[in-house]
């Protein structure tokens, strides 16, 4: 008996699953946006074997094919340096694909768990704690806090993450509180305390999974908000440092050669902006297919 | 009353949060490792040198100690010394912060204007090949860097085709307007120095650009899905019904309450706008507040650092106040100062 339970529940959500596919396959948007990311995850994971010069990515010289123009045998052309632009871009994709994944498993379960408090307790100490404290970090926009955070250490990719993580919190704390804070008073919730579920039992087994639709949403969209901003810090010089082929960096240091060798920095450029496309599309994909609304 | 009631409220309550800012920035820049002192002096200084500025900087103080001292400074307006300078903060700020303001609220204003009009006209047109380059065109302009918008725009305009300046504020030949409230143009209008506020405007369009693209894609897409929610609701058709004229349908009773989600998130557009100006004012070597803020976090001057993100604090807080005061009008279901719930 439990075990057709068990096969029942599985047939119904691998159901569930089928018509959500098909719904996210009808919508061009999402599916331009999957491709795009599985694309820069595939170049980014195989870099090694996708790329026509592996050996440029990182500390590599070849003064005689410096500053080529884009040809047959370098796509993108070549740095000041004589390496592969296209190499390194496939490189870049891990360092920024990297910084998002980092920043946001280290920021979504602190952020989700103090956004899931906060509503819970509405209107007890425990609310006006954790929810001002989150004020002060929304006072002032993750970039510029980020950039303070990363100028005070030593500036590598690592610290750059750090940096961004600390910052990012707040924006799922906030999320979490708006929806947990309404779902308390559904009769679900209410149900569920009077007939003694343990407090652990209502945030995690009853508020969360009304949650996740909209957190899952939300981290496909940040996941190109924090490439985005990590690429910014490179670019300011408190990111990632040369010779790491990071895409921020590497806008940084073609900038100077801008006029003449405009394909140094363009093509990084494109890079960063396919890339944060990709999740952005997935991400409203996400939203219409979750019925969210858009914020 | 109730407005007053609400000011009194957020007030009190920006206090807070600007404290907890202070207490933030003040551990980010004290506790985290790494020392400003040799930073400042350099790695050749002597250890004496090295001594008395710590003493003179009240860096050998214990913690609470030294963040009451710095805030006792800063309720008083002295955000002590840069350490890269050797000058005031609060007199750096003072002089850089109004171009930083202009070109803000500049681009704010480009933002604005051209984000709700193509938004509304992508939701009145919905469905159509005007609302698909609409769509395509904010979907470019919400995944770019504002800084790569700022580098094609250098390439483009300054060295292709040679139309726009791309560095500073104010040509060299052209003598700067007399100071009066340091935002530029208007400087230059109250001096009636027309060639010079022509010049000033050439000089922001760039920058100002750049900048407002990001909000502004963003700003049109949100216009874009009110004013087609709202296109579809029965007050529409039956204004449409009484006979009312569709230009004023359209401007009175359909854009105005599509205004307000903008509304409301311009407070986080105008933050998003100043933060990207910290890349985007190096660039386009903009003598302004970001730049400096910036400078101030490579050269690691931690005074500095940190009266930049108080101040930026200060200004986001009161363009937020703002915000919710034009919302409040805009939308007169909301009642501001009344308790939740009633």
């Amino acid at each position: 008996m439990v075990r057709w339970f068990r096969r029942e529940a599985f047939r119904r959500r691998w159901e569930a699953f089928g018509k959500g596919w098909y719904k996210f396959s009808r919508n061009p948007v999402s599916v331009i946006g999957l491709v795009l990311v599985l694309g820069v995850s595939f170049v980014a994971i195989f870099a090694p074997y996708v790329s026509p010069f592996p050996s440029h990515a990182e500390r590599y010289v070849n003064f005689p094919e410096a500053s080529q123009e884009p040809s047959t045998s370098h796509l993108f052309g070549t740095d000041v340096f004589g390496r592969d632009v296209l190499s390194r871009i496939f490189y870049g994709f891990r360092y920024s694909l990297m910084m998002g994944a980092v920043v946001l498993s280290l920021v979504v379960i602190p952020g989700v768990i103090l956004g899931l408090l906060a509503g819970y307790y509405r209107g007890t100490w425990i609310d006006t704690v954790i929810m001002r404290i989150t004020d002060i970090f929304l006072a002032v926009p993750p970039l510029i806090l980020a950039l303070a955070v990363a100028s005070v250490l030593t500036p590598n990719i690592f610290n750059a993450m750090m940096a961004v993580s600390l910052m990012w919190w707040p924006w799922y704390t906030r999320l979490v509180y708006g929806l947990a804070s309404s779902l308390r008073n559904e009769f679900f919730v209410q149900s569920a305390e009077v007939i003694g579920a343990s407090r652990r039992h209502i945030l995690f087994r009853e508020l969360l999974p009304n949650c996740v639709s909209s957190i899952f949403t939300k981290m496909s969209l940040d996941m190109g908000w924090v490439i985005l901003i990590g690429s910014s810090l490179s670019f300011v010089g408190l990111g990632a440092q040369p010779p790491t082929p990071d895409l921020g960096t590497m806008v940084a240091d073609g900038a100077k050669y801008l006029p003449d060798q405009w394909w140094i920095t363009i093509f990084p450029a494109f890079a960063i902006m396919i890339t944060v496309l990709g999740f952005n599309l997935l991400g409203d994909g996400f939203r219409d297919l979750f019925a969210l609304e858009e914020t | 009353m109730s407005i007053l009631r609400f000011l009194v409220k957020r007030l009190v309550l920006s206090v807070f949060v600007l404290l907890g800012l202070s207490i933030l920035i003040f551990v980010i820049s004290r506790v985290l490792p790494g020392d400003p002192v040799r930073m400042a002096l350099g790695s050749r200084a002597p250890e004496w040198a090295v001594e008395n500025m710590r003493r003179e900087m009240h860096l050998d103080e214990p913690l609470y100690k030294q963040y009451i001292f710095w805030l006792s400074g800063a309720v008083r307006g002295d955000l002590g010394t840069s350490l890269v300078t050797r000058r005031a903060v609060s007199v750096d700020i003072r002089e850089f912060v109004p171009a930083t303001l202009e070109l803000a609220l500049f681009s704010a204003v480009i933002m604005a204007v051209f984000g709700i009009l193509l938004g509304a006209v992508a939701g009145r047109f919905r469905d159509t090949w005007v609302d698909n380059v609409i769509r395509v065109f904010s979907y470019i302009g919400v995944v770019t860097p504002s800084f790569v918008f700022a580098i094609l725009f250098v390439l483009l305009f300054g060295y292709i085709l040679r139309i726009l300046p791309t560095i500073g504020r104010l040509s060299p030949w052209i003598a700067r307007p007399p100071t009066v409230t340091g935002l530029m143009t208007i400087d230059a209008l109250i001096s009636g120095n027309f060639a010079a506020l022509g010049d000033i405007l050439q000089h922001m369009i760039l920058p100002a650009v750049s900048l407002a693209l990001g909000p502004l894609a963003q700003q049109a897409r949100i216009a874009r899905s009110t004013v087609s929610d709202n296109l579809g609701k029965d007050y529409i058709l039956s204004a449409k019904g009484f006979g009312i004229p569709g230009r004023v349908v359209m401007l009175k009773y359909l854009l105005k309450p599509s205004l307000i989600p903008t509304v409301s998130i311009m407070g986080l557009d105008f933050a998003g706008i100043v933060a990207n100006a910290f890349l985007v004012e190096l660039i386009f070597n903009w003598p302004g507040f970001s730049r400096y803020g910036v400078n101030a976090m490579l050269n690691k001057d931690l005074n500095a650092v940190s009266a930049v993100v108080i101040v930026l604090g200060m200004v986001f807080i009161t363009v937020n106040i703002l915000v919710d005061l034009i919302v409040a009008w805009l939308d007169p279901r909301i009642r501001l100062g009344a308790e939740r719930g009633k």
